[in-house]
């Protein structure tokens, strides 16, 4: 049996939260400078701008591409033929993650408790999903996930008679309540079917597909287009402050669902929209 | 695009929309320093910087690397200031910078007082470090990033968000750019 080693997973880890908080994805500038160029509003368009300046700054300085170097959510993809060594696999996440936020001097954001708010000082632990795939890899996904946006995400429980609609109006009227809060043009996570927590858990992995890659079910490829299209027509625009550019992709995801429910979670990424993957 | 200092006297000729570049000592404080902040001002005792005229920045900076004057330090989320700004106007507070937009109290409270809010660009925390000279800590240490720290800034670009007419550029913008067609489709 194959095996991965704890250390290997640490130092792994480790590298992943400094690429992923300094240098922002290749896909996601592109589209920023895509918006760069498609944005109507003179306002809108000093502030993408802006952002693309801030991409190289952060990636020459090596420094945080924002100060809200986020709660750390790791997608670990196990396959079942691959043996871990050493020690046990969130720890080991949680190591790499104290150890990257520590020596790149990145915020520690993440409280011991929800009620008590007690820094923990290392930003661990970081939120972990462990899935068991086929093969002998371990493909580890680091997202930094910062709370402006966060804070903007939902989840309803729509009736099914509510259908497609019922969908599209909750991620309008989603993003359009958010406004400037979560950091636009932003990045939507869309999960329905399942369960509640089915439902957010897809929206969050959502959120990590490269910007313009399509679902390969054609009627959910459609809603992801028809969905971007709306949102831009919101107003919302860079940063709040009006404009046709609110959002730089929209992924959805959907799984079997039970005959009395439609779930649908929306969770929203900020232009930072940090996605790092590494296969070991 | 205006270039205001600090000390800031009469603002009422800026207008939401309006670029500034800003310079001169600013404070920083998040929603657990303004905690502190007002239970000061409700028990009468004396705030930890002088208030009368003073801009507030909401940031919790990334820590700097040695030899730097600072990390990453771009503008958190505003509204999670809401409930505990109005005591601070009252007081002399002349300016706040942020993101995204305000209550309708604060917004009357900004009016009343002749203050301003200014959005900074959330997520060029990058770009913005570049703008900030000095950083010291002055208050609550124990809050880490959160703590209340004075910092010189030089030249730091903001939007008027909201000024003391009741113009909000969050309402404006997307008043503007809202596509009719859009009620229709969904």
């Amino acid at each position: 049996m194959r095996t991965v080693d704890y250390a290997q997973i640490v130092e792994t880890v480790r590298d992943m939260c400094l690429r992923a908080n300094s240098i922002l994805p290749k896909d996601v500038e592109e589209a920023i400078a895509r918006a760069h160029e498609k944005e109507v509003s003179p306002v809108g368009r000093s502030v993408l701008g802006t952002m693309l300046e801030n991409a190289e700054i952060a990636r020459e300085r090596r420094m945080a591409l924002c100060q809200d170097t986020g709660m750390v959510v790791v997608f670990a993809d196990v396959g079942q033929d691959v043996h871990i060594t050493g020690g046990l696999l969130s720890e080991a996440i949680n190591e790499g993650v104290r150890q990257g936020y520590k020596d790149f001097y990145f915020r520690n954001s993440v409280v011991r408790d929800p009620l008590e708010r007690v820094n923990t000082g290392d930003n661990t632990p970081a939120v972990v999903h462990v899935n068991l795939v086929e093969g002998d890899r371990l493909r580890l996904m680091v997202a930094p996930k910062g709370f402006g946006s966060e804070n903007m995400s939902a989840l309803k429980m729509l009736k099914p008679a509510e259908g497609v609609a019922g969908v599209k109006k909750f991620v309008v009227d989603t993003v359009t309540q958010a406004g400037g809060n979560p950091c636009p043009p932003i990045v939507i996570g869309v999960g329905i079917g399942g369960t509640m927590d089915k439902a957010a858990l897809m929206a969050k992995r959502a959120l990590l597909r490269p910007i313009g890659e399509r679902s390969p079910k054609p009627h959910i490829k459609q809603l992801e287009e028809e969905l971007l299209e709306l949102v831009n027509k919101t107003g919302v625009g860079p940063q709040g402050f009006g404009g046709t550019q609110t959002a730089l992709d929209v992924f959805v995801e959907t799984f079997p669902t039970h005959i009395a429910g439609l779930p649908v979670a929306v969770n929203i990424n900020c232009h930072v929209a940090r996605h790092t993957e590494v296969v070991l | 695009m205006y270039e205001l200092t600090i000390p800031l006297q009469d603002l009422s000729f800026l207008k939401a929309g309006d670029e500034v570049l800003l310079s001169g000592v600013i404070f920083t404080a998040r929603d657990a320093a303004h905690q502190r902040l007002v239970n000061l001002i409700k028990s009468g005792e004396g705030l930890p910087f002088p208030i009368e005229g003073a801009v507030i920045y909401y940031v919790g900076p990334c820590p700097a690397k040695p030899g730097e004057v600072i990390g990453s330090a771009g503008p958190t989320t505003s509204t999670r200031m809401d409930g505990l700004t109005i005591p601070l106007l009252e007081k002399g507070l002349k300016g706040m910078i942020g993101k995204g937009g305000r209550s309708p109290e604060v917004e009357k409270a900004i009016q009343e007082h002749g203050a301003v809010y200014f959005a900074a660009i959330g997520g060029a925390g990058a770009y913005i470090a570049q703008c900030i000279k000095e950083v010291e800590v002055i208050a609550y240490p124990d809050l880490g990033p959160e703590a209340v720290h004075r910092m010189v800034v030089e030249n730091l670009p903001l939007i008027v968000a909201i000024d003391s007419h009741g113009g909000n550029i969050y309402r404006a913008g997307v008043a503007q750019y809202r596509d009719p067609s859009l009620e229709e489709a969904i």
